[in-house]
């Protein structure tokens, strides 16, 4: 039972970006990959959800043993796997209940019909939680939220569809300490020996909120240390050259 | 409830007089039934007939059928809505499912009166079918029916829907008179090349404020035809807020041909909704007559396989300091067509107007097309206006992000295009009417994947 990935190659049409990544992932842990601008982290994230510009020429990705990257994105989704977005896009029109709602009914049998009062009842003790104001189920999902706004709903989504393994990317950028604070409170009250977790940041600071089991310095498309969490602050001191001589 | 008998019976058996040239003979009124109307309808029932036949059929080059054709609304064997059995009204009756809480329901199958309600009322209110608004309440027809011409292209349609015009709603709002809840409009077909003409009258005094809602649906898919025409009448500072809710079955074609007139600080709302028929037109004028008057033209459509929605619309500012936001939206799918021709005139002497027009085509599909033809003519001075039309397919990044949440493709596709519409049905301001238009829509894609 894990997040498999093994010797993973991916690429754009005119590059390869994953050279070889492998990682195991196991519920109840909580891994980060911290790196430089470009070295593949966000691609990473995207090829794990099956977003269309990548291509995967080699490796496998599998989730408690099944071919993740033989599913749609859909499907990747609702067998257990979650990104929160760097960049959540705006649906114009679609309220934020709406859309939950409805990842949440595309993961019932078919034919089945989810509570609508049950589901409320969940979402604003959630939404209460991430100290998000009742009047975000009905704005339309993202438009208009703050840099701030888009990550906690982010998170919400997270609290709401309880995936066995979430994928957080760059969920710290543009937030300031406050925020920052509630995301990763968020974050550590989903965590269980159930799910795991795969946090994705530049910088240290995430991690001082959201303690990571295993650190790993990803360059160039594919990990080239691990450590405990001591390694992310020998990082945040000695800065990302340092990595290319180790 | 109550229902009421039906009313006008067709006599197609004993034509008055002997077809005319160029008229199909199955067409031709019975004006014998209008004995009991006033002499001044009967007179123009007469005359409208006389230009039925005297008008062609809009020609390939006509301005206004741009990109279209008369010919999707042949005349061509069709004849007039016969009569139903008991079962159909009951089919009609049981299938005219709307809003919860009304002001008052009027039913029509056929052209034909098959239930009313209208006990919900406030005082001094009126709410009558047609033919028996006619007989009294025919001074104010002889004042507002049919006054402003149609000419955005279906002269010919118009006329003969005067001709033969039985059924429909004449709503009349008082000085002052507010009604809380809708009042709603079934329009049923049935029979194959049966040809309606069903009409709409709302005459709101000043401050009045009114709501309706139309319906024009069919009980079996066949090919039938819908020939509408509906008038309002602001008052000074009345409000007017009506919805044309069209979802005939997919072989039908519909015709709605309005005419707005706002007078001083008054201000209507007038939405096409466009779900049914195989062709759907909508010719659309708002004559912005009083100073401080303000209309709102909005539209939406979701054609799928083959189905055709051509819409035509004339914001026209005739007095200072008027105002007109038009925003129509489609969401294509198939080998679907839209055509959305629209002019803002701005009259000489109308200064300081505010005048936007937008149109909005969502494509999902790459088969699909979406014409837009924006158009602005300016004769005044200190005047805002803007008009735009812009096509794109679903967005890619949207449509990730929907199927990241474990969201199936065809769903987030629906989600999609629901939410490109919201902002256009939103505009109406009234929760319930809102909620009732969008689960029609999500009706309709539930047909669509069944």
């Amino acid at each position: 039972m894990s997040l498999l990935i093994q010797d993973l190659h991916a690429c754009i049409p005119d590059r390869e970006i994953l050279k070889g990544f492998s990682l195991e992932v196991k519920p109840g842990e909580v891994h980060a990959i911290m790196g430089p601008n470009g070295s593949g982290k966000s691609t990473l994230s995207k090829v794990l959800c099956g977003h269309e510009d990548y291509e995967v020429t080699s490796g496998s990705v599998t989730l408690d043993g099944e071919d993740l990257l033989a599913m749609d994105v859909d499907a990747r989704s609702r067998a257990g796997l979650f990104l929160a977005f760097q960049y959540p896009f705006e649906i114009p029109g679609v309220s934020n209940a709406n859309f939950i709602r409805a990842a949440l009914q595309a993961r019932l049998p078919k034919g089945e019909e989810l509570d609508a009062v049950g589901y409320y009842k969940k979402l604003y003790r959630r939404m209460d939680e991430l100290e998000m104001s009742r009047s975000f189920t009905a704005r339309s999902v993202n438009e208009g939220f703050s840099g701030g706004e888009k990550k906690r709903n982010e998170i919400l989504q997270l609290m709401m569809l309880e995936p066995k393994y979430s994928i957080l990317d760059e969920t710290d950028s543009g937030l300031d300490i406050d925020a920052l604070k509630v995301v990763s409170q968020g974050v550590n009250a989903m965590r269980s020996p159930e799910r795991g977790f795969l946090v994705i940041t530049h910088y240290q600071r995430l991690l001082d909120y959201i303690k990571p089991d295993i650190v790993h310095v990803m360059v160039e498309g594919r990990l080239i240390r691990s450590g405990g969490p001591e390694l992310a602050l020998e990082l945040e001191a000695k800065g990302y050259e340092l990595t290319h001589a180790a | 409830m109550s229902v009421a008998a039906p009313i006008a019976e067709p006599e197609m058996e004993k034509p008055l007089s002997p077809p005319l040239s160029s008229a199909p003979t199955n067409l031709t009124p019975d004006f014998t039934k209008l004995e009991d109307a006033p002499e001044w309808f009967q007179t123009r029932a007469r005359a409208a007939w006389e230009e039925f036949q005297s008008l062609p059929m809009p020609g390939l080059r006509d301005e206004h059928w741009r990109y279209s054709q008369s010919k999707n609304l042949s005349l061509d064997g069709l004849h007039l809505a016969g009569e139903t059995t008991e079962a159909e009204k009951q089919a009609a009756i049981e299938g005219s499912k709307g809003l919860s809480k009304v002001a008052a329901r009027l039913i029509f199958l056929n052209d034909r009166l098959i239930h009313s309600q209208t006990d919900g009322l406030e005082q001094g209110v009126v709410v009558l079918p047609f033919a028996e608004a006619l007989r009294t309440h025919g001074d104010v027809l002889q004042q507002y029916l049919m006054k402003r011409k149609a000419d955005l292209g279906s002269e010919k349609f118009a006329a003969l829907h005067l001709a033969h015009v039985q059924a429909g709603a004449v709503i009349l709002a008082p000085k002052n008179a507010v009604l809380k809840a809708p009042i709603e409009i079934f329009h049923w077909v049935s029979g194959v090349n049966s040809l309606v003409f069903p009409h709409t009258l709302i005459v709101a005094g000043d401050h009045a404020q009114v709501t309706v809602l139309d319906h024009h649906a069919s009980l079996r898919d066949e090919v039938a035809q819908s020939v509408a025409v509906a008038d309002f009448v602001a008052g000074n500072g009345s409000h007017i807020t009506y919805v044309n809710s069209q979802e005939l079955a997919d072989s039908a074609r519909a015709l709605h041909i309005s005419s707005t007139t706002v007078a001083r600080d008054a201000r209507v709302k007038a939405l096409q909704l466009q779900l049914g028929a195989s062709f759907a037109r909508s010719e659309s004028v708002s004559d912005l007559a009083g100073e401080g008057s303000r209309s709102d033209m909005l539209g939406v459509s979701l054609p799928f396989n083959s189905q055709v929605v051509d819409m035509r619309t004339l914001q026209n500012h005739l007095a200072p300091r008027t105002y007109s936001d038009l925003l129509y939206k489609n969401a294509l799918y198939d080998k679907t067509r839209t055509i959305f021709s629209g002019l803002i005139n701005v009259a000489d002497g109308a200064h300081y107007t505010d005048a936007y027009q937008k149109c909005r085509n969502l494509l999902n599909s790459a088969d699909s097309e979406a014409v837009s033809m924006p158009g602005l003519e300016i004769n005044a001075d200190q005047v805002k206006c803007s008009h735009g039309a812009t096509s794109a397919p679903i967005s890619a990044d949207e449509l990730f992000y929907l199927k990241a949440r474990g969201i199936p493709d065809q769903e987030s596709r629906q989600l999609i295009a629901i939410g490109f519409v919201e902002d256009v049905i939103s505009r109406l301001g009234h929760e319930e009417l809102i909620e009732s238009l969008d689960r029609r829509i999500e009706e309709k894609f539930a047909r669509q994947a069944a």
